[in-house]
């Protein structure tokens, strides 16, 4: 029966995805299109950097390393498996889509192996430290890009043929993968790990006190973390004709704490709105040109000063709404 | 048969020797009382044998096994849970969060199977939340389950901490100072509970505790250290009458106590 009813909502969510995804296609002109899709990849990226930074409160600094690990890699394997598909299923929208997610799954492997190999020995380090070495990781991943001439180096990797990559990148499997990974990541925190996790953030001490295996759980957080990154980076690198390593600098990593800090940390529903702020106010104040990072940083400052928490602070969509309503229908009931 | 024994436990700190050959047994569903000055190395006695330091010399045995130089988990796993002095609770998870937390041992399925939300995973999270329910209630939370930890009183996140501690399903438990801060109305009914915990569920206590009233009500014996050093051991009745322990508390001369 649950299975059921799973299977049902999914199939009614992808329905009302790929109907939205169609309207989009023919209502929005290209540049808001774009603008749509960066926002459901920022999501997935302030969700899944949320785990770590918001739930678990290990500081990563270098997620943007992970984020591009996951591109090159969903790019290049995507590449290169794109044929074998199209053998297998015939040229046409069917093999782009099997192409895309098992491109998608192999770039989150990637980062996610990725994520296990600098989390296993950095996660033993507390507070700053951590940071520090995520930074660190997230340049050395950045640089290697950039030197790896079989990924085109400097120039950045466009696939093997002139066009470039493929655009597969749509509305469907942006929001699809989104929802997906919202979801498991809500279910992951709602559970007993998640609430291991966040228990090693409140005090490490006491919860190993408390028999939980605090090194194993930081290490298990930061790879789911570093996948969703991955995730991201391949949707973002089907979005576009190439990838470069200048688009996972630092300041990519930067981007992606203010998404969660914006929302409110340690809050997935405010990683949600966070990503999407962030990917809508940056487009909206290009027309600003020069001035544009100057008054997006003044944003960021008034924000900080008038809601230190974030908009939704630590609380979920879902206990804000309830708060409100119990808050409004107080009275009434009081008054009977 | 002890318990949990220590022989000749050593804890160096730089040039500061914390414990000087500690040594001591603590026979199965004792209720047993730990008491010294401040900075006699008390909390270093409770660090030491759940794994937050190493000792530097000796050995600490539970149930026959060695135990010293073990992780906290690892200690954790094998029995021994504690409190701490100074509240270490989860303070912006709820009161039944924080019970759940400790409850790994109840906790079966996997990581994906909470992800993509199974049954083996909606049987787990209802036993954590029963059994943490049922230990609420023992030590008298039962009402603030949904509380925040941070929000509750002093007194009640105490005997939070002691209801967390016991979702590890212990055999011996480690209190550091579990009536300070309390009231002499909530320390009779801690008194009370300690006894409940060793009477009705059969553990074994380890205390710390200044409050004299409350070591001398309910332990059974009471070892005594000062300057990381054993100067007493005995009844609590035998105890009290010790030079030795009259003169770390009271000062030099025992001519003046009596």
């Amino acid at each position: 029966m649950q299975l059921v009813r799973r299977l049902a909502i999914a199939s009614a969510t992808m329905l009302v995805l790929f109907g939205i995804g169609l309207w989009l296609q023919d209502g929005l002109i290209e540049y808001v299109q774009r603008i749509v899709l960066l926002a459901g990849i920022n999501v997935i990226l302030a969700v899944g950097l949320n785990l770590i930074n918001g739930t678990t409160g290990q500081f990563s600094i270098g997620h943007a390393g992970f984020m591009a690990v996951g591109a090159y890699g969903a790019a290049f394997f995507g590449v290169k498996l794109a044929p074998f598909v199209q053998r297998l299923v015939g040229i046409g929208a069917a093999a782009d889509a099997v192409t895309l997610n098992i491109a998608l799954l192999i770039g989150a492997l990637l980062a996610g192996l990725a994520g296990l190999l600098v989390g296993a020995p950095s996660l033993r380090l507390r507070g700053d430290y951590l940071a520090v070495v995520t930074l660190g990781f997230g340049e050395i991943i950045r640089i290697s890009f950039n030197n790896a001439q079989f990924l085109g180096a400097a120039t950045g990797y466009f696939g093997d043929t002139p066009a470039g990559l493929p655009a597969y990148t749509s509305f469907f499997w942006v929001y699809g993968w989104a929802i997906a990974i919202v979801i498991l990541i809500r279910n992951l925190t709602f559970s007993q790990t998640g609430r291991s996790l966040a228990a090693i953030r409140e005090d490490e001490i006491a919860a190993e006190a408390m028999a939980t295996p605090t090194t194993r759980l930081k290490v298990l957080a930061f790879s789911l973390s570093a996948a969703s990154a991955g995730i991201a980076g391949g949707l973002f690198a089907y979005m576009q004709s190439g990838i470069r390593p200048e688009d996972f600098r630092f300041d990519k990593s930067i981007d992606m704490i203010v998404m969660i800090i914006i929302g409110g940390l340690g809050s997935i529903s405010g990683a949600v709105v966070g990503g999407i702020f962030v990917a809508v106010t940056l487009e909206l104040m290009r027309d600003l040109q020069q001035y544009r990072l100057v008054l997006y940083a003044l944003l960021l400052i008034i924000i900080m000063l008038v809601r230190p928490e974030g908009l939704l602070g630590s609380r979920e969509l879902s206990e804000v709404i309830r708060a409100r309503f119990k808050r409004t229908k107080g009275p009434v009931e009081a008054a009977k | 048969m002890s318990l949990l024994s220590l022989q000749k436990v050593d804890k160096i700190f730089g040039g500061l020797r914390a414990l000087k050959e500690v040594s001591f047994d603590v026979p199965a569903k004792a209720i047993f009382g730990l008491i010294g000055p401040n900075g006699a190395g008390k909390t270093t006695l409770f660090n030491v044998i759940t794994g937050v330091y190493t000792p530097d010399g000796g050995a600490i045995h539970f149930e026959g096994q060695a135990i010293g130089g073990q992780s906290p988990a690892q200690v954790a796993n094998r029995g021994i849970a504690r409190t701490f002095q100074n509240i270490r609770l989860f303070r912006s998870m709820t009161v039944e969060e924080n019970v759940m937390v400790a409850g790994h041992h109840l906790h079966q399925a996997n990581v994906l199977s909470a992800m993509f939300r199974t049954r083996a995973h909606a049987a787990d999270e209802a036993r954590l939340q029963k059994h943490a329910r049922e230990l609420l209630e023992v030590m008298g939370l039962g009402k603030h389950a949904q509380d925040v930890a941070g929000s509750l009183p002093y007194g009640s996140q105490r005997r939070l901490e002691i209801a967390r501690a016991l979702m590890l399903k212990p055999k011996l438990l480690l209190l550091d100072e579990p009536a300070a801060g309390m009231n002499s109305q909530e320390a009779a009914e801690l008194e009370r509970q300690i006894r409940f915990l060793r009477d009705e569920l059969g553990l074994t206590i380890v205390l710390v505790e200044h409050n004299m009233a409350v070591v001398m009500s309910v332990c059974e014996t009471v070892h005594v250290v000062d300057h990381g050093e054993t100067i007493a051991h005995g009844t609590p009745e035998q105890v009290k009458q010790d030079p030795a322990v009259l003169a770390a508390y009271l000062g030099k001369s025992t001519e003046d106590v009596a």
